[in-house]
């Protein structure tokens, strides 16, 4: 790891103020569960660090008028322990508890979620957000099988985060703040597929922090996460969705689904969420789903298994919420 | 410290009696960096501190004991904790918290020591496996693996006693699912997962009756 200076700020314009114009000025730390081993990778080698863990402002999980409140700080440990959490957005708590470890668990937080970098092991070998060579991207006839199915070129990276399929279907926004004011901006909007080596996966500003997450009440809403994935622990999942479903007694009035981990970023399927309204939650009608969610899908030589498991995220995922529990194998 | 630059200092010294005691050495003298370019801009606009990139005082508490140190604030825990204060049971393995070897317990919750900076861990609670269990006083999760084989090469078991101490701490009654999810952050490629389950679970039981025959001594 190369050496940099360090800053422990209690105030959110203290904080503010030591963040600079360029990615390499200065890197906020959290967790550090991402950060720290970029750096030691040199993947990512910032002049200074500065400890947002202490600044105040960030810190807290609470119930508001509208819904609730994540500061930016907040471990995935205090997210899942959170009573309204666990009791209304169960899609937040199933993503929540799929992350990683205990130990992650109890370091990572809200925003080092939606703010880690892609877990492309060409981008973490150094090649590249975009993985380029000689003008074309090394994945398309590489080692792809962890890459995107939908929305690929000419990055082919996944969003690795597993809070934001869950905030995206639930309508929540994300609070950025710079030392010249704030900015909300839609979970849907916080992500973005970047097109050049220069790009970023995410709107925020080398200047700016994020600082609360809010999410719409989800009152009579049902949601629910499904992940699929090949370790239990430690890993991110290969394809994940979160949905969000609006009720009329038993039909769907409105639905929400968003795939996780096969795109560059959640991927919203709004094709296979309008199929859903006027419906009741089946097997057929969750799997139909399921089958719209990845139509367009263009996986790459090792990972077109992917679209499989998507399919199957969905219906479960769909199901989960309905409180329909899966078909064993199905 | 990086490996390359610890691998090539190693290599030039020809007197490296320990390796640690070596590395001691390295991480005292090996601060002599220029300092930050940000440093004015900041200053004028904040009052927070900025400190380093060379080695600056850092105060930890560790089993209870305060140690001040020098240290360069991308020293992380673990290596503060092995090549300063010689506490090694905090292992680096991966050294990119995806093992579990390198377990501390930092206020209460285990955490990863390769993934957490030392300057980070001031004015908290750490709390490394020879602060609870002892060759003279095992703890009850120590003297469970050694009676259930729950290790082979050993390399994961000192951050297996953490993480499983930890989690026993909070969750004092688990069922064998229970603790596949809350050992999920450590990993044991010996596979001996059966015998540190069959040992958690025996550690929960001998706790548990300690602690019920402590309250019955009290009553």
């Amino acid at each position: 790891m190369n050496s940099f200076e360090y800053s422990s700020p209690a105030t959110l314009n203290e904080a503010l103020a030591l963040l600079g114009s360029q990615w390499t000025d200065a890197a906020p730390l959290a967790g550090g569960t991402d950060l720290i081993s970029l750096m030691k990778d040199d993947v990512f080698v910032p002049k200074r660090v500065v400890n947002i863990k202490e600044v105040k402002e960030l810190a807290g999980i609470h119930k508001t008028a509208h819904g609730l409140r994540i500061g930016a700080t907040v471990t995935f440990d205090e997210i899942a322990s959170n009573p309204l959490v666990r009791s209304e957005y169960p899609s937040l708590h199933e993503a929540v508890l799929g992350v990683a470890s205990p130990q992650i668990r109890n370091m990572g937080t809200a925003a080092g979620d939606l703010c880690q970098r892609p877990r492309c092991w060409y981008y973490r070998s150094g090649y590249g957000l975009l993985a380029m060579k000689d003008g074309k991207s090394l994945v398309p006839n590489g080692e792809n099988r962890y890459h995107a199915i939908l929305g690929a070129g000419p990055a082919y990276f996944v969003s690795a985060s597993s809070l934001g399929p869950a905030l995206v279907a639930l309508g929540a926004s994300i609070k950025i703040a710079s030392a010249s004011g704030s900015r909300t901006v839609e979970a849907g909007k916080f992500f973005v597929t970047p097109h050049d080596e220069n790009g970023r996966e995410i709107v925020l500003q080398p200047n700016e922090l994020v600082t609360e997450i809010l999410i719409p009440s989800a009152s009579g809403v049902k949601n629910a996460t499904y992940e699929i994935r090949q370790r239990e622990a430690i890993d991110w999942p290969l394809a994940a969705a979160s949905v969000a479903l609006h009720m009329k007694g038993s039909t769907v009035s409105e639905a929400s689904i968003v795939l996780g981990h096969v795109a560059p970023t959640p991927w919203v399927a709004a094709q296979a969420a309008e199929s859903l309204k006027g419906q009741s939650i089946t097997e057929e009608s969750a799997a139909k789903a399921g089958d719209a969610a990845v139509e367009g899908a263009q996986p790459l030589s090792q990972n077109s298994y992917k679209i499989q498991l998507a399919k199957v995220a969905v219906k479960r995922a769909l199901l989960a919420a309905a409180g329909k529990s899966h078909a064993a194998g199905a | 410290m990086s490996d390359k630059k610890e691998s090539e200092q190693v290599k030039k010294s020809k007197e490296n009696f320990s390796r640690r005691g070596f590395l001691k050495g390295v991480s005292i003298s090996g601060g002599v960096l220029s300092t930050g370019i940000l440093e004015t801009e900041a200053q004028a606009e904040t009052q927070a501190k900025v400190e380093g990139p060379g080695p600056v005082p850092v105060t930890l508490n560790v089993n209870g004991k305060t140690h001040k140190l020098d240290l360069e604030p991308r020293t992380t825990l673990c290596d503060a904790l092995r090549n300063r204060l010689e506490y090694t049971a905090s292992k680096r393995v991966c050294d990119r918290g995806t093992c579990g070897a390198c377990t501390v317990i930092v206020n209460g919750k285990a955490v990863y020591a390769c993934t957490t900076l030392a300057i980070d861990a001031q004015g908290k609670h750490i709390e490394t496996l020879e602060g609870f269990s002892t060759p003279a006083h095992p703890h009850a999760v120590t003297k469970a693996f050694v009676e259930n084989d729950a290790q082979q090469c050993g390399y994961c078991t000192p951050g297996f006693v953490v993480a499983a101490k930890a989690f026993l701490d909070h969750n004092p009654n688990p069922t064998e699912a229970d603790l596949k999810n809350g050992l999920g952050g450590n990993l044991c490629r010996c596979g001996t997962y059966v015998g540190v389950r069959k040992a958690v679970l025996q550690a929960a039981k001998e706790m548990k009756s300690a602690k019920l025959a402590k309250g019955a001594v009290h009553a």
